[in-house]
């Protein structure tokens, strides 16, 4: 429109123009609406994957969900195979890394947050940290294999497989210590040293109490990856068949606790699927699935609970 | 010690009053407690000092009998053949492409579960999904092994019918869904962090939100997204189980997905699992691959946190 038209051609042109606008926000409007539905289908694909990981899983395996199941070594026969040593060792190693990530993660967490002065030492750690959770796990394994099995001479033990998941893992838990630590106020702290409180007491009574849940968030989603975690125990070269159980960690004499178990062979449930995965028999395939049935069922447990925890805390705390 | 000073410190023990007495062992506890604090946070140096000087120490072994030019050049990877090749080139591709394959899948539907995660669904959604997405998240990849060897290889089999029972491909689409809620939720942190003035501006003139989405939202937190898909990258590449399950170990130089080939995880997990002798060429060569898988890594992860780092800053 140019400013010497005539009046009625220009009323005229507002209207036709106002018809190309019309028509042009209906244009916008349904791409609007298509992007929505894209993007919930590429939601609803997350979801749908999860449920059909799932399921294909059960459908699988269902046959092998029995006590036997459990309470059976491995075997060359598939339908005679069973998860016995696999879970206990499992469990065994879980146990080490809980007690090496846990104490470690939460110290390294409460340094980092609580202590550390604001110098490059510091920052040279939290860069450190932040670079480790980017290790590629199998990273860790060759670690362990260099390190803990052939220089230390801790063999292919629960120890050492203790040891690496605990190093894999304790970046998580540090990340998660720091993050739940630096929610506390500071006015907690400051009515502590108030009343005379040292440094640690401050810390070891108040902000260690007040972070507990957000710690065992991180503990509970780190134990979680150790359980499925394979590769680095693979590379540390622990032995896919094992009709054996490590000696028992309770003895019935004084003083009724041992620790042999720590350098037994060993395999875990992972290990134990990817076995029967890799093997060409397809009776075996059965086994597998059922294994990953049951190693699925058990992260999403804990990651569950992890995420159901957090969701409580945040909505709880009120400073 | 003689008598003199003997008495001397035993006078000057009791003109202490108790109460500072306390002070001191008070004092000296704390320093001691912050010390023990210390180390378990130095541990976190030691792990990747040790990471490093194992990789670097058993590669300087491997780097001994085979020439670093061969190791880059040379296109077969045969270390355990009478006729022994070290090219990691074999391996290298093999890796380069499942990730490929992993990106095509996780980038664009990554990015369009950000999009619509951040712009387009209500409170509800986003709360509900989330924590649905961290569960994906929690998945272990053996699991993921076994959906790509025995679920997904089988379909596309029935549509590509020359395809093998391993293949680069499976693999690499399995790996790709399982990195999707990652780049998803770094993605949407970024745009997030968008400030609300910015939607609020374009939606005054007019735009609608797929507009307001692609053109303003998208732009200002490119940084963040482009780190997110870094950071993906940098999963695929250090992935293992998947690999090592549906992907093959025959080491070829092939960027096609339609065939099987190992990727440098996968050769680790092999050679692991043939309980090779400790100090063999074999042995050390793992070492090697694991030096510039680790190198791999290191590189895209340091400048995935550079980019993200430069976004935060900018508002």
């Amino acid at each position: 429109m140019t400013p010497d038209t005539p009046h009625a051609p220009a009323q005229a042109s507002v209207l036709k123009n106002l018809d190309a606008v019309r028509a042009m926000i209906k244009r916008h409007k349904l791409n609007d609406y298509i992007f929505s539905l894209i993007g919930l289908l590429a939601l609803m694909l997350a979801l749908m994957t999860l449920m059909t990981l799932f399921i294909d899983l059960i459908m699988d395996g269902y046959q092998r969900f029995n006590l036997q199941f459990f309470s059976d070594f491995p075997s060359r026969r598939a339908e005679h195979a069973g998860l016995l040593s696999a879970w206990v060792g499992s469990a065994l190693v879980m146990l080490v890394t809980f007690i090496v990530a846990v104490p470690m993660g939460v110290a390294a967490g409460l340094y980092l947050e609580e202590y550390a002065p604001k110098n490059w030492f510091s920052d040279l750690i939290e860069i450190n940290v932040t670079n480790l959770a980017g290790v590629p796990s199998i990273v860790y394994g060759l670690l362990a294999l260099g390190l803990f099995v052939y220089i230390l001479d801790l063999g292919q033990s629960i120890l050492t497989a203790g040891l690496t998941l605990g190093l894999l893992i304790l970046p998580i838990v540090i990340v998660s210590t720091r993050e739940s630590i630096r929610a506390i106020p500071t006015a907690i702290r400051e009515a502590g040293y108030a009343v005379g409180a040292t440094k640690w007491q401050v810390v070891h009574d108040h902000v260690l109490k007040y972070s507990y849940g957000g710690i065992l968030t991180g503990v509970i989603i780190g134990m979680a990856r150790a359980l499925g975690e394979s590769a680095p125990i693979i590379t540390i070269g622990a032995l896919t068949f094992i009709a054996f159980l490590p000696p028992s960690p309770i003895t019935d004499v004084a003083p009724f606790i041992n620790f042999e178990w720590l350098s037994s062979g060993f395999t875990v449930l992972p290990i134990q699927m990817f076995n029967w995965l890799s093997r060409p028999d397809q009776a075996f395939h059965i086994n597998a699935a059922a294994t990953g049935a049951i190693i699925i069922v058990v992260t999403l447990l804990m990651n569950g609970t992890a995420i159901y925890l957090r969701y409580k805390i945040r909505k709880n705390i009120k400073w | 010690m003689n008598m003199a000073t003997t008495v001397l410190n035993q006078s000057f023990k009791n003109a202490i009053s108790p109460r500072l007495a306390k002070n001191v062992r008070r004092n000296i506890k704390e320093r001691v407690i912050e010390f023990i604090l210390m180390i378990a946070a130095l541990s976190a140096v030691a792990t990747t000092l040790s990471i490093v000087a194992v990789l670097l120490y058993e590669s300087l072994s491997f780097f001994k009998t085979v020439s670093i030019v061969d190791f880059f050049t040379d296109t077969q990877w045969t270390p355990l053949f009478e006729d022994a090749h070290y090219g990691i080139m074999p391996l290298v591709s093999g890796t380069l492409t499942t990730s490929a394959v992993a990106l095509a899948v996780a980038i664009p539907i990554g990015t369009i579960t950000a999009i619509y995660l951040s712009e387009f669904a209500s409170h509800k959604t986003r709360e509900t999904v989330k924590p649905i997405l961290e569960l994906l998240v929690g998945v272990p990849t053996i699991v993921f092994g076994y959906f790509a060897l025995l679920f997904l290889t089988p379909i596309l089999q029935k549509a590509f019918p020359d395809l093998p029972g391993f293949n680069m491909l499976s693999a690499g689409i399995v790996m790709g869904i399982m990195i999707v809620p990652y780049i998803a939720s770094v993605a949407e942190d970024a745009m997030r962090a968008v400030p609300m003035s910015m939607r609020e501006g374009s939606y005054a003139m007019g735009a609608t939100r797929f507009q307001t989405a692609l053109r303003v939202v998208t732009p200002a937190a490119i940084s963040g997204i482009v780190a997110a898909y870094i950071l993906g990258i940098s999963r695929a590449v250090g992935e293992t189980m998947v690999v090592a399950v549906a992907a093959g170990q025959q080491p070829i130089v092939s960027f096609n997905p339609m065939e099987s080939a190992a990727t440098i995880t996968a050769y680790i997990v092999q050679v692991a699992l043939g309980d090779l002798p400790h100090g063999s060429i074999g042995y050390q060569s793992i070492f090697a691959a694991g030096l510039v898988l680790m190198a791999m890594t290191l590189c895209f992860n340091i400048l995935g946190h550079v980019i993200r780092k430069k976004y935060r800053e900018y508002y």
